[in-house]
């Protein structure tokens, strides 16, 4: 097991190698190379010059890349000149996380709670008519763009009815204390009760348009799996044993087939991450996905880079720590 | 390491030469095929829509670039002119039809979405050939490669490549979606000719004294194509709907002359909230296609899958 970790660990060491080396190609492949891109269209020719000599820019280029990993590790990637401009690009980033993260937690939440038990009774009655309409529901929620998932959801809830706010992560008018920057913990956490209800209200409609993607995927990842499980001989040896009908499905079915299942929801993270991106921008929800809208149409590189990079970071750890927890539930993974 | 990679790797096994007696994989895949009603409603979609965008500057109505209700459009109270006669969805903001840019935005989108996928395979396709037919080093490099890159969010890393360009065009917003299915297709190959490297008709073809190259492209490549054909189906659904998410961030093509479905609804977010027909029309066609697409995917590696077969 030890073996197994280290190995992991060690792929997860190259793996962030390979990354840098691509997000320094990257950065020096924007339009107007990285000078351009860090200083946007007000360089001036004095400034410019500046910044080459501080990037580097005229020596070789293993040096150049040595200096970007350094600056990166130091967590050093320039200051924002679109999202919000004037500060510290990984600032906007670690301030801009919480409001993604309890977004993506409620997401999935959603499509967890959904999916595996529709994923169950699907496969149980497996050809039957709420099989094959919800195969072909997931398969349609596939289809549909997220973004405009969003905006229908918005223009119903939001605007024809008003059930729901349309935009925002608060309204303006709750002053608010913020401790975290989970806004529905921070209001449980001070007692601020209104203000839970108020980010959870905002939260509810983005939370659906995101969750569609990781629904669909986990749906049938368990649909397929319990299909697998219940064909096992020891189901039917449980139920030849008498078992309750309960203990069989909670004991034998789903512990078995939730195995692959669980992978699946730790690497929805990717989806979701992407996904956010359109949501977010749809209902003005401020986290890192709505920031790196905005820096794609700002062309706001530092911000870009950092966003990025975080964003295949989190996707690659999140990764190895699902395929460490898969080790341990499925020992046979360990030897492959 | 992951489900993605998991799936690719089980999709390349699914290739493995058929072992069933007097008829190969492909008879029998498409016996299965001609009787399933899933892979028939996919392919009549698809049929349907290839045939419209073959026809479409002839059966359009008007043409899709003319500003011909131009004088209907006011900015600031009615920024897009409604239903009328000759005009059953009425018209966008520049005053041009929307029911014939509908119709000929079929070709385009059928354009993006082929030339995307067909890049991302041909890239693939040299990455996994050379993976999985020369081994060793290079096998080793490529894949560690392919690996990181399938550890970003695969539409994240479309967005980042499309940023690179000054100026978006359609060819860019192609490129950016084609990068992103090399790895998918390198390690869909690589898997499927190692899966081959050690059965009976290469060591046969080995024996014999035939070389590398022609092994590798003669008896190897052909062999893996079934698997690559499943996912070449299903990316062609998400290239159409990836184009259509990269034009809604302002990363797209922004000259809109030409009509595609994508761009169509990407450009419609200013006007949701007042004139969502706008977005919904385009946003119809892409899901359907989309769907079509997906659903002849799926029954085609179901069709190919040997454990499912019964």
């Amino acid at each position: 097991m030890l073996r197994f970790v280290i190995r992991r660990g060690l792929q997860l060491f190259i793996a962030m190698f390979v990354l840098s080396v691509l997000l320094f190609v990257w950065l020096r492949s924007l339009p107007g190379g990285p000078v351009t891109a860090l200083l946007g269209e007000r360089g001036t020719p004095e400034s410019t010059a500046a910044l080459r000599e501080a990037l580097g820019l005229d020596e070789p280029l293993h040096v150049q890349y040595l200096r970007f990993l350094q600056r990166a590790l130091e967590g050093d990637f320039g200051i924002s000149n679109g999202v919000l401009r004037g500060a510290e690009a990984i600032d906007v980033f670690l301030t801009r996380l919480p409001a993604t993260i309890e977004l993506s937690i409620f997401a999935l939440l959603i499509a967890v709670t959904l999916a595996i038990p529709l994923g169950y009774v699907a496969a149980r009655r497996h050809g039957s008519a709420l099989d094959t309409g919800s195969v072909i529901g997931s398969l349609v929620g596939v289809a549909v763009p997220v973004f405009f998932l969003a905006f229908v959801l918005k223009y119903f809830f939001a605007i024809r009815w008003g059930l729901l706010p349309p935009s925002g992560r608060q309204s303006v008018s709750i002053d608010a204390t913020h401790v975290t920057g989970f806004f529905v913990l921070d209001g449980i956490l001070t007692g601020e009760w209104d203000a839970a209800w108020d980010s959870f209200r905002h939260l509810i409609l983005p939370a659906i348009a995101l969750s569609s993607i990781p629904f669909a995927v986990i749906f049938r990842i368990n649909r397929a799996s319990v299909l697998d499980v219940l064909d096992e001989d020891y189901v039917r040896t449980a139920r030849a044993k008498g078992l309750q009908a309960p203990v069989v499905r909670q004991r034998h079915v789903m512990r078995n087939a939730l195995i692959p299942v669980v992978t699946t929801i730790g690497l929805q993270i990717g989806a979701l991450l992407a996904g956010a991106v359109l949501t977010e921008t749809v209902f003005n929800f401020q986290g890192i996905g709505q920031a790196l809208a905005l820096g794609f149409e700002t062309r706001d590189y530092p911000v870009l880079q950092v966003l990025i990079m975080m964003a295949a970071l989190i996707y690659i750890i999140v990764n190895l720590l699902v395929d460490i927890a898969y080790a341990v539930i499925d020992p046979r993974v360990r030897t492959r | 390491m992951s489900t993605k990679k998991e799936r690719i790797d089980r999709l390349a096994d699914a290739g493995r030469v058929s072992r069933e007696e007097g008829i190969s994989l492909y008879q029998s895949a498409w016996l299965r095929l001609r009787r399933d009603v899933v892979f028939l409603i996919g392919a009549t979609i698809i049929v349907l829509f290839v045939i419209l965008a073959a026809i479409a500057p002839w059966i359009a109505p008007h043409d899709p670039q003319a500003a011909l209700l131009i004088d209907q459009v006011r900015p600031q109270t009615n920024p897009v002119p409604g239903p009328q006669d000759g005009f059953p969805l009425g018209a966008d903001y520049a005053g041009r039809d929307l029911f014939s840019r509908l119709i000929v935005g079929a070709q385009q989108t059928l354009i993006v979405g082929v030339l995307a996928t067909f890049g991302g395979l041909v890239g693939g396709l040299t990455l996994g050939t050379l993976a999985g037919g020369v081994g060793g080093w290079a096998d080793a490099v490529v894949m560690r490669i392919v690996d990181v890159m399938l550890s970003i969010p695969s539409l994240l890393m479309a967005f980042s490549i499309a940023a690179v360009f000054a100026n978006p065009s359609q060819w860019t917003v192609i490129l950016a979606i084609a990068i992103v299915q090399v790895p998918i297709f390198a390690r869909l190959l690589r898997g499927s000719m190692l899966a081959q490297r050690h059965s009976d008709h290469v060591l046969a073809a080995r024996a014999l004294g035939v070389r590398r190259p022609a092994i590798v492209f003669r008896h190897m490549l052909p062999n893996s194509l079934g698997p690559v054909i499943v996912q070449a189906t299903l990316v062609l659904a998400t290239a159409i709907i990836d184009a259509a998410a990269l034009s809604f961030l302002g990363l797209g093509n922004p000259d809109d002359r030409q009509p595609e479905w994508g761009q169509m609804l990407g450009k419609a977010q200013d006007f949701f909230n007042s004139f969502p027909h706008l977005a919904f029309y385009p946003a119809v066609c892409i899901i359907v296609v989309a769907l079509g697409f997906t659903l002849m995917g799926e029954s085609l590696r179901e069709a190919l899958d040997p454990k499912s077969r019964r």
